[in-house]
């Protein structure tokens, strides 16, 4: 790529301070055009105060930036699309009531139609294979109906670089090929692509160069088609990348058994359910895959307790309790582990010794009715040490923790409760290797331990990594459940699209 | 930092009291003086202040435990009224046979009062939806009104030519003076209604810290969501969230009409269930925070009637300085958590 023309973006000397840390410390990147590059590292490592610094919503403390050879400020977003810089983020921010082509006429500057906006946008979707309907509202399409219209809002800007953040997170194998296809089509025509992602083998099979990041450094630049994973991840969190272990273990008595499950949407744009039947054994990790917004948030509430459904519906150990509330179902063996952390698994003003009582306060922390602050504290130091949670201690606020601490602390806290089955949402969404490497072991530690687990979540590497069988939610209904040894990522991706409903 | 926002906000009250002193045409040193120093100058004094902040110290504790539920009781005025007027039922009707009963009797009936007042308030939150500021407010009025229908209609007494008041209290159906305990007290009004709040406080603190059931309501009002997720239950935290507003608040009614005032009639409260609200607020709902909150706002009521002496000014003075005080503790709480940005113009989006 070394050519006397310069590159399309150079970025030297980046410096970001806060208050509390440096987030970025001298980072360099070079992006040409026509190159899928990607920027690699783990939370935390630098990447997303990276990328809002092209994108003009940070400002660096120190460092240059180039573009097309000339040095430049990038005050703003709306100079960095002035400059044919465009970003899809991770969370969209499009309007649910709107339709597609509202929300893109939204973010475009001028004046135009709506009609031949939506012409415009027909064709661009059709040119790059991007199949989205310009006159449907935002609330009506799936999750990867709405990163498409994300990225046709960008393309209609014609942009020279398309910053694209953890795009695959929440997809189906079938649509990541399909992104793919795209982002390759986009890049043979001129466009650079920074692809930010701690996906290894996505990058591998994507991307032509690879920035490590590493704590706000740059950890080295490779391509990533000629290294291992290991090797990657092993600069990416600079040691060895740590491995689950399986145990062996036997499946016992069915503990948690769902029949015939049905619930109606609690909102305009909830999700019914449909006669969901499931068994899960003593000893074993289920798990759910599927595209979020699919039934998943309403069958959790319906498991733990937070919204009540008939008895016999969902019944623990042979006792039916649809009809008892969260703490009841707690009192029976029942441990879950909610995907919002922040304001539903910990309140985030509270100390992690008062978070330790939300949920464990059946662990001898309440005598007659008064609360044994010594023993919560004493509950939530245990939990800081067994789960390696970082902390300042029991005193230190639940939001003052990181993601990957704070769901560590949380995963902890509701393990620690020796529970006869464990429910876990999302459990590493957005944690960090290590913290991800921990949870998924302690969660094959409790299946061995003879504990039944059932694992609801969107990445299907960790499903088909931790689980013993697996079965897939799509449109509020429930697939058949399949063996993992027996089954293989493209069938668990058709039925995430709806396969398994004929 | 927590104690930050109420310091700044009683600073600037006394700055824009000053400058509406001074807007009158008073001499601010000597207003302020008239207002906040003046009523100090004597035993007696101090006593009147002591009787004034009991009812609102004791309202603000009970209402202080609901606000922390992020349930807001604003009708203690009226679940006061109702406590009195159960209080003062027992008392023109049995005082005469029940001996030293009477004032327990009236204590709890007065209880009773607040509670079923406030379990409307509950009920119609918890199970229909209805917010619990508008109904509290508004069962106010209706309360209001139960107490004048009651002293010019059926509980007048005849001796009063038409004056709109009951039967005096008998000595059994008041609490005793503390003068007849403490012989440096003669002279003031202090009764053993006093003991109740300086009971009250310890033993609210002791329930916020340490009691399971207010740490769930500290969870309803914090994070409703981790609430259900932990199993408490919604209703459960509404209920005993206006019942112990509405408990504490029916109390003070008794202390008031079985203590100073020694009957019920229709204006016998200077809006101490309103008052409490800002007692609460200025406390940070915390038991010694609302102490020193309700002997501050006392001190505005009895300063209110010393400068209308001293200086001829309006007695609404006060109501003007407690007026100024919840609007800069609000902004203060705003600032603390907002910065205020000045920009000449937005520019348009046009400009890419």
């Amino acid at each position: 790529m070394q050519t006397a023309t310069p590159p399309l973006l150079r970025l030297a000397g980046i410096v970001k301070r806060y208050p509390a840390v440096t987030a970025l410390d001298g980072v360099r990147l070079e992006v040409a055009a026509g190159e899928i590059h990607a920027v690699l590292g783990e939370n935390g490592a630098g990447k997303s105060t990276l990328m809002k610094t092209i994108y003009g919503v940070v400002q660096p403390d120190a460092g240059a930036i180039e573009w097309r050879g000339a040095p430049v400020a990038i005050p703003d977003p709306v100079a960095a699309r002035g400059l044919g810089i465009a970003m899809v983020f991770q969370h969209f921010a499009l309007f649910e009531s709107l339709t597609v082509a509202e929300n893109i006429a939204l973010a475009l500057p001028g004046r135009f139609g709506l009609t031949e906006l939506g012409e415009r946008i027909a064709e661009i979707s059709a040119r790059y294979g991007l199949p989205v309907n310009p006159w449907r509202s935002v609330h009506e399409l799936s999750v990867g109906e709405r990163q498409r219209a994300e990225i046709v809002r960008c393309l209609l800007q014609s942009p020279r670089l398309l910053i694209m953040d953890e795009p695959t997170s929440v997809l189906t194998p079938q649509a990541v090929e399909q992104l793919f296809d795209t982002l390759r089509a986009l890049a043979r025509e001129g466009t650079a692509i920074l692809y930010v992602s701690h996906k290894l083998d996505e990058i591998r099979r994507l991307c032509d160069r690879a920035t490590i990041l590493r704590g706000g450094h740059n950890a080295g630049e490779v391509d990533p088609r000629a290294e291992s994973e290991a090797a990657l991840a092993e600069r990416m969190i600079g040691r060895a990348f740590p491995e689950t272990q399986k145990r062996a273990h036997a499946r016992g008595a069915s503990a948690l058994r769902v029949s015939e499950l049905n619930l109606a949407p609690d909102g305009p744009f909830g999700v019914a359910l449909h006669s969901i039947n499931l068994d899960v054994q003593r000893g074993e990790v289920l798990g759910i895959a599927g595209i979020s917004g699919n039934g998943q948030a309403e069958f959790l509430a319906a498991l733990s307790g937070e919204r009540r459904v008939s008895p016999r519906e969902i019944s623990l150990a042979g006792t039916a309790v649809g009809h008892l509330d969260a703490g009841e179902r707690r009192g029976l063996g029942l441990a879950y582990v909610p995907e919002e952390r922040l304001g539903r698994g910990a309140v985030p003003g509270m100390t992690l010794a008062e978070n330790a009582l939300l949920t464990a306060s059946r662990n001898g922390m309440v005598r007659a009715g008064l609360v044994d602050w010594p023993a919560a504290e004493a509950y939530a130091g245990r939990c800081i040490r067994e789960f390696d949670v970082r902390a300042a201690g029991p005193h230190a606020e639940a939001r003052s923790l990181s993601g990957g601490n704070l769901q560590k602390f949380i995963v902890g806290r509701e393990m620690m409760q020796r529970p006869g089955v464990m429910v876990l949402a999302q459990p590493t969404w957005g944690v960090d290797v290590a913290a991800t490497a921990l949870i998924r072991q302690r969660i094959l530690d409790l299946a061995a331990a003879g504990v039944a687990v059932l694992v609801v979540s969107e990445d299907l590497g960790e499903i088909l990594e931790i689980c013993d069988r697996v079965a897939v939610m799509a449109g509020g209904r429930l697939s058949p459940v399949r063996e993992v040894a027996e089954t293989h990522a493209a069938e668990i991706g058709a039925w995430m699209a709806g396969g398994f409903l004929q | 930092m927590q104690w930050g926002s109420p310091l700044v906000a009683v600073a600037v009250t006394f700055l824009l009291g000053a400058a509406a002193f001074a807007a009158m045409g008073e001499p601010p040193l000597a207003a302020l003086h008239a207002l906040f120093v003046a009523p100090l100058n004597d035993l007696n004094g101090v006593a009147e202040l002591l009787l004034k902040a009991s009812p609102l110290c004791l309202i603000a504790l009970g209402l202080a435990v609901g606000f922390r539920s992020n349930i807001w009781n604003i009708g203690a005025e009226g679940q006061m009224y109702i406590g009195a007027v159960f209080a003062t039922g027992l008392a023109i009707h049995f005082q005469d046979r029940w001996g030293g009963w009477m004032l327990p009797a009236m204590v709890l009936a007065g209880i009773a009062g607040g509670l079923a007042w406030a379990a409307i308030v509950a009920a119609l939150r918890a199970h229909l939806h209805a917010s619990e500021i508008l109904v509290s407010l508004m069962l106010t009025y209706v309360a209001a009104l139960i107490v004048k229908y009651l002293v010019f209609g059926p509980w007048q007494d005849p001796a009063a030519n038409n004056f709109p008041f009951t039967v005096s209290f008998d000595e059994n159906a008041l609490f005793s003076p503390l003068m007849n305990y403490l012989a440096a007290l003669e002279g003031t009004r202090l009764n053993t209604s006093l003991l109740l709040t300086l009971a009250a406080i310890p033993l609210t603190w002791v329930f916020m810290k340490f009691s399971f059931t207010a740490f769930r309501l500290r969870v309803a009002g914090d994070a409703p969501a981790a609430a259900r997720y932990a199993g408490h239950s919604e209703k459960r935290a509404i209920w005993i969230a206006l019942l112990v507003g509405g408990a504490a608040a029916g109390l003070a009614g008794v202390t008031e009409i079985a203590g100073p005032i020694g009957n019920l009639n229709d204006r016998w409260t200077p809006g101490y269930g309103f008052t409490a609200i800002i007692v609460a607020a200025l406390g940070r709902l915390h038991p010694a925070g609302i102490a020193a909150a309700s002997l501050l706002m006392a001190l505005l009521y009895i300063g209110g009637e010393t400068a209308q002496v001293a200086l001829q000014l309006p007695r609404a003075i006060a109501y003007v300085f407690q007026g100024l005080l919840l609007m800069a503790l609000l902004a203060c709480e705003v600032l603390v958590h907002f910065r205020l940005q000045w920009t000449a113009s937005t520019r348009s989006s046009q400009a890419a």
